[in-house]
């Protein structure tokens, strides 16, 4: 009895799993608050009254680089503070049918065949294709020796853009008929029980995605390149989790076909209306635009034309806000228009206007394939041309749109990372995620840092592209929660130009005397200590064993590949350009990369040179700011070392070639 | 062998001349993924054939997903490319209901019946 009774109290005192979970989810929620608070409350003081004026630029920068920093905290704050930790799958229900699906491109044959045999000894009776967009004999082969479905791009692909991975799946969809897909990238070998430990989700007739880590095996001790994530495949996921705002990342997920599908039908119709919006947009400015140029011999003749075509555009707008559908807008668009062209063309103007449609209908087309280019379409609405030729370009517009409406496409193409934009597609089609924290997949990182670089700089690319050309925090049908979970990760690529205000400001002070703040007094610390404080306690509670120092080390170090993201994105988007790739060193030697890394070892040298001078001129008494001295010299010993991964990075050779 | 099996028996597809340019498509069936292809590619076949009007029937279609959503797209796209049109008439409540979920009546319009939607300007 007494024993039992002891046990009892025993098992109530001491905490198993469960327990800590909850105790961790809680501290987590409290510290969330506590480091936001904190932070308003340095911030505020900062933007108040610490401001220097005398050094305002500097001032401002390192203000504008501290408000971005704590937005980020917010939004990672808001993220982590409904973390889900789902434990134990839901069964796998029987006879569901399901396709497995293995990406590759030129990778070796060898290595495709271990992920091929191990998908083909996935348990959960499925279906197993190679989807091989690098079109090779050899690899064909090897399918057929493997005895595995062999899928390439069909004949419809040929002149189109192929879409890289996205166009892989699409192309594979539509040669299949699972009613579910596992993707898996050609390095990413599964485990047997991938399908029974995800399926069960679906039971949820709602959910479209149940998301996996990718652990990588081939990683040397230190990781080097900071290639596992588990931050990321851990609190961040299951943070987003919360707020039913998992993403897919490309592989170790499984997709609902009836999701991706209805997702690709939805944004196809709201590619379509965007395409209409667009195409009256532009047909307001080319009509500004010929108001502007009106002589006044003109004036009389050709304004009420001009009017009258401007509330055409207006009143499609209307209709499309209204609901109508789109052959009816346009077509009713269309009439308008004809009316409005048939007040200028009185008999002796009807040749020049014959003259002019074949022209201008060339050049309404040009308008129309450039409605996915925003630089394109602005230099073209703002082409020189006469009154006539504006009012025959309008007309000629719209019609047009419904001709070259853009294809069904179950995998959003918007971005190089296809699986980001699906997923927050698929969210705003009313659709759920899973993310289940469970190893079911060993895959290989990037062995130079060459590639790992390249990885990191297309994913930023990708998030920044989606960021721009579909914004979570505009497009229609996301909840707050899930505008806010995605915007966090956009958010967090944007951290480059913050992170260079924060390296340079050290040696601005060290070297050049300017300070940010008007005094480094005790208010200053008060202020500022706890809110760091709370901050790496709140990360290391987050974090809960997981080594995220790596992490930590390259979000800031990276900063160069940052910025390089943003503005080749921002570029692509806007302006049409290339996203460009990682250029090789010229610098390279004896298989280092130094050259790769340039940016980050000239900062290292300043900070280097900055705490030189700094403690030097302290230590022969030429200056006797002692503390701001200090606690600059601190700021530029944590630079350092957080800049310090590059050079292991760019030293680091593969066991095979030292 | 199965799967072709299975979609001969889940599908009925016929193509009828309507007037000089235009066809009744009649679907029998469940239009879904195991018949999206087909479908698919029997709309642009008919569009190839120089029928430049197509009103598909779907008053004997049991069922209908996204994916045979996605074929009557593909059939529209290339009905459209050539400078026709594609046309749904005769919808049951399910594939209204999709049709309205996805909002995809806003690019196809259902009209009530084969001769309604023949005569539409």
């Amino acid at each position: 009895m007494q024993r039992s009774y002891s046990e009892t109290t025993l098992m109530r005192a001491s905490w198993g799993p469960a327990e800590w979970a909850a105790f961790r989810r809680g501290l987590i929620k409290i510290l969330v608050i506590t480091n936001l608070t904190l932070g308003a409350y340095y911030l505020l003081w900062r933007g108040t009254v610490s401001l220097n004026w005398n050094a305002w630029l500097f001032a401002l920068a390192l203000f504008g680089a501290e408000l971005y920093s704590y937005i980020g905290s917010f939004l990672f704050g808001l993220t982590v503070f409904r973390l889900r930790e789902r434990g134990e799958p839901p069964p796998a229900p029987p006879g569901l049918r399901v396709d497995v699906f293995i990406t590759c491109y030129n990778e070796p044959v060898e290595l495709v065949r271990k992920t091929v045999r191990a998908a083909m000894a996935i348990r959960y009776p499925h279906q197993t294709y190679l989807l091989d967009d690098g079109n090779s004999p050899a690899m064909q082969a090897m399918a057929a020796e493997e005895g595995c479905g062999y899928i390439v791009r069909s004949a419809a692909w040929k002149g189109f853009d192929r879409h890289a991975k996205a166009g892989n799946l699409i192309n594979a969809l539509e040669q299949t008929t699972g009613d579910f897909v596992l993707v898996l990238d050609a390095d990413q070998v599964p485990l047997p029980q991938f399908l029974d430990r995800t399926l069960g989700y679906f039971a949820d007739p709602l959910v479209a995605l149940v998301q996996t880590p990718q652990y990588f095996i081939n990683v040397p001790p230190g990781d080097p390149f900071g290639s596992q994530a588990p931050l990321f495949y851990g609190p961040i996921q299951q943070g987003k989790d919360g707020w039913n705002a998992a993403f897919f990342c490309g592989s170790n997920a499984v997709l609902r076909r009836e999701a991706l599908a209805r997702t690709g039908v939805r944004f196809f119709v709201y590619d379509v209306e965007r395409r209409i919006r667009r195409a009256l947009r532009e047909a307001d400015t080319v009509i500004r635009q010929a108001e502007r140029r009106l002589t006044k011999a003109d004036r009389r003749r050709i304004a009420p034309a001009l009017r009258a075509l401007r509330q055409a555009v207006a009143q499609a707008r209307r209709e499309l806000d209204r609901g109508d559908t789109f052959q009816e807008v346009t077509d009713r668009f269309q009439r308008r228009a004809e009316e409005a062209a048939r007040m200028v063309v009185a008999s002796d103007l009807r040749q020049i206007m014959a003259d002019l449609a074949d022209i201008q209908a060339a050049e309404a087309a040009e308008i129309m394939r450039a409605l996915n280019d925003e630089a394109l379409l602005a230099e073209l609405a703002a082409r020189d041309r006469s009154p006539l030729a504006a009012i025959e370009t309008v007309r000629q517009l719209i019609p047009l749109l419904v001709n070259e409406a853009m294809d069904y496409l179950p995998i959003s193409t918007i971005s190089v990372t296809e699986d980001m934009s699906t997923s927050m597609r698929m969210h705003a089609t009313g659709w759920r995620s899973v993310y289940h924290d469970e190893i079911l997949a060993y895959g290989l990182a990037p062995e130079d840092l060459r590639s790992a670089l390249q990885q990191r700089l297309r994913w930023a690319q990708g998030t920044i592209q989606v960021m721009l050309r579909e914004n979570p925090l505009t497009l229609p049908g996301l909840s707050l929660g899930q505008r806010l979970a995605y915007f966090d990760t956009m958010w967090s690529y944007l951290s480059g130009v913050p992170t260079v205000i924060y390296l340079i400001s050290p040696v601005l002070y060290l070297v050049f005397g300017l300070l940010p703040v008007n005094a480094l007094s005790d208010e200053f610390f008060w202020r500022l200590v706890p809110y760091l404080a709370i901050n790496q306690l709140l990360f290391a509670v987050i974090s809960w064993g997981r080594p995220t120092w790596r992490g930590q080390q390259y979000s800031l170090a990276l900063f160069p590949l940052w910025i390089k993201a943003v503005v080749t994105a921002a570029g692509n988007v806007w302006f049409g350009k290339k996203l460009g790739f990682i250029v090789t060193p010229k610098t390279r030697q004896a298989g280092r990369y130094f050259g790769l890394v340039r940016w980050q070892l000239l900062m290292m040298a300043l900070l280097a040179v900055a705490v030189v001078v700094g403690l030097g001129q302290l230590a022969m008494g030429w200056r006797s700011d002692g503390l701001p001295v200090l606690v600059n010299v601190f700021w530029a010993v944590y630079d350092l070392v957080m800049l310090s991964v590059v050079i292991d990075a760019a030293m680091y050779q593969p066991a095979e070639e030292q | 062998m199965t799967e072709e099996f299975i979609r001969g028996a889940l599908m009925e597809i016929t193509v009828s001349p309507a007037g000089e340019r235009a066809a009744v498509v009649q679907l029998r069936g469940r239009l879904d993924l195991l018949v999206a292809a087909e479908v698919k590619q029997r709309l642009a076949q008919a569009v190839s054939e120089g029928f430049r009007l197509l009103v598909v029937d779907m008053g004997e279609v049991s069922f209908v997903d996204s994916s045979g959503l996605g074929a009557l797209i593909g059939g529209l796209k290339a009905a459209r490319l050539a400078g026709g049109d594609l046309r749904l008439a005769n919808l049951g409540t399910q594939a209204q209901a999709i049709l309205e979920l996805t909002t995809l009546n806003r690019v196809l319009r259902p009209y009530p019946n084969v001769a309604e939607a023949l005569r539409a300007e």
